[in-house]
């Protein structure tokens, strides 16, 4: 099916109502016929990023392969939210083994699923960044390695948020967690730590890397269908706010996760066997500080005795991503308007 | 069909013939022979309908046989010592999911100090993860036993642990009569899981269950494991009939008729203990052995049965626990419990230390003599210890021990020789 680009902006937010699209260019979650991969009725908390970006990807992947999907869940807050027994938000087959082994686990099945003959079969596997960046880091560079039937979708909200949130390698540098406080001269997370876990996929030539965010889920969803309709291992790193960890108001998941994109923090891209093939371009450039603001996690860099310096090299590292990812379209830059 | 035939390639070729689905395969000496023929099979095709994965690390490969299981498939793979202990999270998830997963565990030493050779160390540090435990004594046994432990694991939805000395039993070329397809298949059904991903019929699997249903579950899986002590002697009989050959079952006794030593033992191992028993029975001392076959779930009836009349047990253990002694002892002293006898520990063969006949010949006779203390390590060089204490009592920086020790052994040549490959 050909896309046209969409360009609407009836509001500050460039929301777009589905009603607007034609219909082939809706999202799964407006047809009456979508499956219905997580019910509702799960415990996830008010405004989390992850049981959205969970549900728009699987319904998605769903479509994409005729409702033939398999989950497999690594140990963090969409397994613990969407069950436990005997309830269960999961309507498509879904396995939890461990928190390190999703990734493996997911090969079992893929295998399985190849020596029986049920190739219409596909598997998705899903973690959280601390499952995806830390404990599951060997399995999923296994897998990748290998080349497995797999789609891992890393639901990063950039911390173990539901351990309580401490540091994982996907925390960014000043993010207060309970294991980076707040204190002493460098509060939060040090700089130059932490994995750039995309990248790390790409390096592996793997099919297809791409990345993505709750704030544009028609996005999501397409990176979803492109990810389904190729095989061998293929990687979509989703950025999904937690008002818990990051002391967001519920309210602001999307307009906090568009604010990642739009900064330049959260790089919006695909790459097909190790080569980057688009760019999502910043439609509006912020800078951090809008990002940062609206974030508790970064509260120690302003008010009372503010760290413009801290401030200076987030938005360094931003503009970072801008050059290397080429994340503005200087031709059609906007400039900035009030929302 | 008899056949002169290392270990290792008749366990794969005995697995080969149980129509494994997905095999997954991480290397560790001494398990790499059986899963590099197995993986052979599988490229040459004559292991058709098969999935081989070289994987990452063993907490992989036990991983990639828990998805692999789930989805319906029969799931194999192997390994051994440290790589067990790396996969044991997954090891404790595949049977608290109830994965009919069968693995080889090709016994071996746990570091450190690193040491590549036979001992129990690793089956006896996974014994409360909720697989079966099966102990091979000889070649044959082990090929046979990988048969019934398919059969087993996938009628009662446990994972099995088929456990064979490594190098003494895996590396070891001798006759073993061979099973043929024909003979497999009427003793396997295919398999048919009690849960499965599948589309047509979605469930959630390895959902969080908390305190109001967790005791209930883990006691289906005690209830499942006694089972099991029902299922091991039926469907060794059955493999009997099908094959004319006793393999497997719950333990074997060997003259213990009129016993009053019994000893006790694991594996490989017992053929030494027969031989040295003979000897003293040919001087007149009633000795009888008893190996256990069954380790988990454990044949405690049995066990009493068989050792109800003997005076003093000894329990011959390639294992032990650190701060207290004998691991199988325990077992068998609860087995025993309210009735008189002395139990008598001796630790043996650790880090692949060579059980010699004429070893086992003076401990029995201490035995029969009543001189063995409860517990004894058999050829332990105790001035060697006593020299490495006075050492450490002297320097406070005395360095590794392990190497103290060894500088000593090749300065004091009188030593024993024990171990080495």
């Amino acid at each position: 099916m050909t896309r046209q680009p969409v360009h609407f902006y009836q509001v500050g937010s460039f929301a777009v109502g589905n009603r607007l699209l034609s219909a082939d260019d809706r999202t799964v979650q407006s047809l009456r016929e979508r499956t219905n991969s997580i019910d509702s009725g799960h415990r996830a908390c008010q405004g989390c990023g992850e049981a959205l970006g969970a549900r728009y990807a699987l319904d998605a992947a769903m479509r994409a392969t005729n409702d033939r999907v398999v989950a497999v869940n690594a140990t963090g807050c969409l397994e613990v939210f969407s069950t436990p027994y005997p309830e269960t938000s999961w309507r498509i087959p879904w396995l939890h083994s461990l928190f390190g082994n999703a990734p493996a686990v997911a090969t079992g099945v893929a295998a399985a699923l190849r020596v029986k003959g049920k190739s219409d079969v596909r598997v998705v596997a899903q973690a959280g960044d601390g499952g995806t960046v830390d404990i599951g880091f060997g399995a999923l560079s296994g897998m990748f390695e290998r080349n497995d039937d797999v789609l891992f979708i890393c639901y990063d909200n950039e911390g173990y948020m539901n351990t309580g949130v401490q540091r994982s390698a996907a925390t960014p540098p000043a993010a207060r967690t309970a294991t980076t406080d707040a204190v002493g001269p460098e509060p939060g997370n040090v700089f130059g730590t932490g994995k750039d876990l995309p990248r790390i996929a790409m390096a592996h030539d793997i099919p297809y890397v791409a990345t993505a965010t709750v704030a544009d889920l028609h996005d999501l969803e397409r990176k979803v269908e492109r990810a389904m309709e190729l095989h061998g291992a293929r990687y979509l790193h989703v950025l999904v706010p937690c008002p818990l960890g990051w002391g967001t108001a519920s309210n602001d998941t999307i307009h906090v996760a568009r604010l990642a994109k739009e900064s330049g923090l959260f790089p919006v891209f695909e790459a097909e066997n190790g080569t980057l093939t688009s760019v999502s371009t910043i439609r509006r450039r912020v800078p951090v500080e809008q990002y940062l603001l609206l974030q508790r996690r970064y509260g120690h860099l302003f008010g009372k005795n503010p760290r413009p310096d801290i401030v200076a090299r987030i938005q360094a590292m931003a503009d970072e991503n801008i050059a290397r990812y080429g994340l503005v379209d200087e031709s059609t830059e906007s400039t900035e308007v009030n929302a | 069909m008899l056949r002169q035939i290392e270990g290792s390639k008749a366990i794969a070729e005995t697995v080969a013939l149980c129509r494994p689905e997905v095999v997954c395969a991480y290397p560790i000496s001494p398990q790499t022979h059986i899963i590099e023929a197995v993986g052979a099979m599988v490229k040459s095709g004559r292991l058709a309908q098969c999935e081989f994965i070289n994987v990452e690390s063993e907490f992989a490969a036990m991983s990639v046989a828990i998805g692999a299981s789930a989805t319906g498939a029969r799931a194999y793979t192997a390994t051994a010592s440290q790589g067990l202990l790396f996969m044991l999270e997954a090891v404790f998830n595949a049977s608290g999911l109830g994965l009919p997963i069968v693995m080889t565990l090709a016994n071996r030493a746990i570091g450190a100090p690193i040491n590549i050779w036979n001992d129990h160390s690793d089956a006896m540090a996974v014994r409360d993860a909720g697989w079966i435990q099966l102990f091979a004594e000889t070649n044959q046994e082990a090929a046979d036993l990988h048969v019934q432990a398919f059969r087993l694991a996938e009628e009662l939805s446990v994972p099995v642990m088929v456990c064979m000395d490594g190098f003494i039993l895996t590396h070891a070329v001798e006759g073993v009569d061979m099973l043929d397809q024909e003979t497999v298949d009427a003793f396997l059904p295919p398999y048919e899981p009690r849960q499965v991903l599948d589309v047509d019929d979605p469930v959630s699997i390895g959902a969080m269950v908390g305190p109001e249903a967790f005791e209930e579950v883990r006691y289906l899986a005690y209830l499942r494991q006694r089972d099991a002590l029902e299922r091991i002697p039926e469907i060794a009989r059955e493999f009997t009939q099908l094959t004319g050959r006793e393999s497997g079952g719950l333990i074997r006794s060997y003259r213990t008729d009129d016993a009053e030593i019994i000893v006790v033992a694991l594996g490989s191992v017992l053929g030494t203990i027969k031989d040295a028993v003979d000897i003293r029975r040919d001087a007149g001392e009633r000795i009888g052995v008893v190996g256990i076959t069954a380790f988990r779930p454990f044949p405690s009836e049995a066990v009493r049965a068989a050792l109800a009349q003997a005076r003093q047990v000894v329990v011959l253990e390639k294992s032990f626990s650190t701060g207290f002694g004998g691991v199988l002892s325990t077992d068998v002293a609860m087995s025993m419990r309210d009735l008189d006898f002395d139990l008598r520990t001796v630790i043996a063969g650790l880090g692949g230390r060579a059980i010699t006949r004429r070893s086992l010949e003076d401990m029995l006779k201490r035995a029969n003599d009543d001189e063995l203390e409860p517990l004894t390590f058999l050829d332990l060089d105790h001035d060697a210890v006593e020299r490495e204490r006075e050492r450490m009592r002297k320097v406070r920086r005395s360095g590794p021990s392990a190497e103290n020790l060894l500088r000593d052994r090749a300065a004091f040549s009188s030593l024993p020789r024990g171990g080495g490959a």
